[in-house]
């Protein structure tokens, strides 16, 4: 009995130590544009944790929002323009916007179409590396294995991701098969409502191979094998895993996660931010959740944010021209 | 294994445990009970607080708010006929006729004793067979859940009696039309928007059930005049906050507790549906094996039929933990936030955990039967007091209905045009329901509607472009065959009436 009284005393006086202490940005509500599980649901959560764990906030809260492969919560943030919410979002945004795809196009004609320009960008925190999966009971043991399969029949190879067409799922996968010297429109890319489902399906055996960040692949344990990721180097947390580099098949592709604020977001609010993500990556409470999810850290903030996000929008444009995913 | 339970009961009654239990499902069965309040935005609150928990404890309190809001989430359904959490959309179909009839107390009370044999039904079969059941979870292929869809579609078969085919056929038809509106989640383009921003999420679903139940059922009652002095006059409170059962009623019960916690619990397990499709199949299930006396019941204030899917979304929403927990998938919103939670603490779900983690694992299943018992005690005796919510007068009732039904959407997306919108939708069901469209196959055709699309298109890739899945999955084969039986055997039974009447006409 008397360990009860302990546990919950001392949760009281947790919480009220926590509300005492002085910061800048008090609360903080983080919007995911898609549906918890996946690899933005993690990322903001995870960065929500590591802010509370190392007391740089003292609350913060979490919103599912899906749809559109982003593009609700996007329109969401310019619409409303809320005010301490920061929105996780990553590579997407780049490629939706070059893609114009419907989501990403404004009503308003003025706008055009909507992409990183029409929000706050805050930070650029961390990288994920795509990867390529396969069931561990699979016939493929390298990704040489499922090229030559490919070859033999592309329609054999169902490759099952979170997003949409034309999503980075998809073009994770194609890239690879690209560079591997295959053609990537023939591969059959069969699209799931999140990242959970994608994973069932590919599991339930519906597909073969399923594309996805290395964060949400190591998730899934000893169930499944790591044919390959789109890095250059094997990351220091997974030195099991080879990368499709070192197979001879040169696909590099980093997803990059980062924060954004509604448009118009208050430029002391943003430098404030953007201080206190920097502050974070040196804590150990953010080594323990950036570990755990084999991410690595690739901090850009304020207008070194913007220049880098500039740089990926003609990187990105080249290389879906060559996938034929745009004219 | 045995081990691993015993861990498992000595973590799970640790006295610190027991407190989560009870608030947890304290504070689900409070959230369940407000219109539009859901447990995913609770338990994702709740998040950040349970730091600094023990995993175990966090989990515990976590599945007791989820499982107390599918407990509690009856209670507006059965009294306002406004369901707050899809699963218990069916439960308004013979809970709601039945707080009509003045028997509140009654319906109340036969829904807690079915959430709670469901639930703790459900709960044994974790028990004993957690680990094994992940192989069921993955059994079902994007064909299969079509399939299932498919079957659960049939249930509008219940309201297209007496004439009413054509109509209850239009209504689903307009309810899988609403549920293309907005982005498609397969090839992202935008559809029957209009180019409004507004429309291009999507109509939610808290939106559309508030609009055509609880709202046009407020303004119906402003339109009856006459039913506005009607203040439980006719009926003695005694007997609206009655909560006794006779022996009869009890053993009507059972043998519908025993097959609908069955398939609930089964449905649940599926990542890809849940306790909404689960309430959907029991209470179709269960109207499609009465007998022609007792199907003529339902949907007019059945005991079996509000039986039927109490039990059914309980045993589901225990079921869903077979895929979190020994998959690490998540098979809904709910779950997916408490896959988080558990990643947060360093936790990774999978078929090790029960290994790895025995404490954990068992800790959380067997709080579900200690939870289940709590929220019974904690229910029962409320129930007398909650019914007579019914005895408030309508002039008072009905705006109160309309507030909750309107905050309720307002909170979801804090968005003016929802609000507009949902005036527009129940005044259409109002002139609908006026012309006698049943409402609840357009609540069924949107809610499975997406689903449908979204598993057939799917399916559809997988085989190139061939439908011979249907015959090459046995579960889809089963599931059609299962199918057309009902069809064969509704169609069989009208024309079986229609001799008889036309006898009866003879003679």
């Amino acid at each position: 009995m008397k360990n009860i009284y302990k546990k919950i005393i001392s949760t009281l006086v947790i919480s009220a130590a926590l509300s005492t202490s002085a910061v800048a940005i008090e609360k903080l509500h983080f919007v995911i544009p898609g549906g918890a599980g996946g690899g933005w649901d993690g990322t903001a959560r995870g960065t929500g944790e590591a802010l509370l764990k190392s007391g740089l906030l003292e609350q913060a809260s979490f919103e599912n929002m899906s749809g559109g492969g982003g593009g609700k919560a996007l329109a969401w943030l310019i619409r409303t323009q809320p005010e301490n919410t920061v929105m996780v979002q990553s590579t997407p945004i780049v490629l939706r916007s070059i893609g114009r795809r419907a989501s990403y196009v404004s009503t308003d004609a003025k706008s055009g179409v909507f992409s990183y320009k029409d929000v706050t960008p805050i930070a650029g925190i961390i990288g994920d590396f795509g990867a390529i999966v396969v069931l561990s009971d699979s016939p493929y043991q390298t990704f040489a294995d499922l090229v030559a399969a490919y070859n033999a029949d592309p329609k054999s190879v169902k490759m099952a991701g979170g997003s949409t067409r034309g999503s980075m799922d998809h073009l994770i996968g194609a890239l690879a098969f690209q560079a591997a010297g295959a053609n990537p429109n023939d591969v059959v890319y069969i699209p799931y409502d999140g990242g959970g489902k994608a994973m069932a399906g590919l599991l339930s055996g519906e597909t073969q191979v399923l594309s996805t960040g290395l964060s949400e692949a190591v998730g899934l344990g000893g169930q499944v094998r790591i044919l390959g990721i789109t890095a250059d180097e094997r990351s220091a947390d997974f030195p099991s895993i080879p990368t499709l580099k070192e197979q001879g098949v040169d696909a590099y592709f980093v997803n990059w996660r980062g924060f954004f604020g509604a448009p118009g977001m208050d430029a002391m609010d943003r430098y404030e931010l953007g201080k206190m993500l920097t502050e974070l990556q040196t804590t150990p409470e953010w080594e323990v959740v950036r570990k755990r999810n084999g991410w690595v850290n690739i901090l850009n903030t304020g207008d070194d944010f913007i220049a880098f996000l500039e740089k990926q929008t003609e990187e990105m444009t080249v290389l879906m021209k060559q996938l034929g995913v745009i004219k | 294994m045995n081990d691993g339970i015993l861990i498992g009961l000595e973590t799970a009654f640790a006295g610190y445990n027991i407190f989560m239990v009870v608030v947890g499902c304290f504070a689900g069965t409070i959230i369940g009970m407000l219109p539009g309040l859901g447990p995913m935005s609770a338990i994702a609150l709740m998040i950040p607080i349970t730091y600094g928990f023990d995993p175990a404890s966090a989990m515990i309190l976590m599945a007791g708010v989820y499982y107390g809001a599918i407990f509690g989430g009856s209670t507006s359904s059965i009294l306002i006929n406004a369901p707050g959490v899809a699963g218990t959309v069916s439960s308004s179909f013979d809970g709601y006729p039945m707080a009509q009839r003045g028997e509140a107390g009654k319906a109340l009370a036969i829904a807690a004793y079915a959430s709670f044999s469901g639930g703790t039904i459900a709960a044994i079969f974790l028990l004993v067979a957690a680990p094994q059941l992940a192989k069921v979870s993955l059994s079902f292929h994007s064909a299969d859940y079509f399939a299932l869809m498919c079957v659960g579609l049939l249930s509008i078969a219940a309201f297209a009696s007496k004439g009413q085919f054509l109509k209850a056929m239009i209504m689903t038809c307009f309810g899988l039309a609403l549920a293309t509106v907005g982005q498609d989640s397969l090839s992202d383009i935008t559809r029957f928007a209009f180019g409004n921003i507004n429309l291009m999420d999507g109509i939610s679903f808290v939106l559309l059930v508030m609009a055509t139940f609880a709202m046009s059922e407020a303004f119906m009652i402003i339109f009856k005049k006459t039913d506005i002095n009607f203040k439980a006059s006719d009926v003695s409170k005694k007997k609206l906050g009655s909560i006794k059962l006779s022996k009869a009623e009890i053993k009507e019960m059972v043998p519908v507790i025993g097959r609908t916690s069955i398939l609930g619990f089964l449905v649940g397990v599926l990542p890809g549906a849940g306790a909404t499709i689960a309430s959907f199949l029991a209470w179709g299930f269960e109207r499609g094996i009465a007998s022609a006396k007792d199907k003529l019941k339902f949907g007019k204030g059945s005991i079996k039929g509000l039986t039927a899917p109490e039990t059914a979304n309980n045993a589901a929403c225990t079921g869903s933990f077979v895929p979190l927990l020994t998959l690490g998938i998540p098979g809904s919103g709910t779950t997916a936030v408490m896959l988080g939670a558990l990643l947060s603490f360093g936790i990774q779900p999978g078929p090790r955990l029960y290994v790895d983690q025995p404490e954990l694992f068992w800790a959380v299943i067997v709080s579900m039967y200690i939870g289940n018992v709590v929220l019974l005690v904690l229910n029962l005796p409320l129930i007398p007091y909650i019914a007579r919510i019914l005895a408030v007068p309508k002039n008072i009732l009905v705006p109160l209905v309309l507030f909750f039904s309107v905050t309720g959407v307002y909170l979801i997306s804090f968005n003016n045009f929802d609000i507009y919108f949902m005036a527009i939708v129940a005044l259409i069901s109002l002139v609908l329901r006026t012309m006698n469209f049943p409402m609840p196959p357009l609540i069924l055709g949107f809610i499975l509607g997406g689903m449908l699309e979204e598993n057939l298109r799917r399916a559809l890739l997988i085989n190139d472009g061939s439908f011979s899945f249907m015959i090459d999955r046995p579960i889809s084969l089963g599931l059609f065959i299962v199918m057309i039986l009902i069809v064969l055997m509704q169609v069989y039974q009208i024309i079986k009436n229609r001799q008889t009447n036309s006898r009866d006409e003879l003679t």
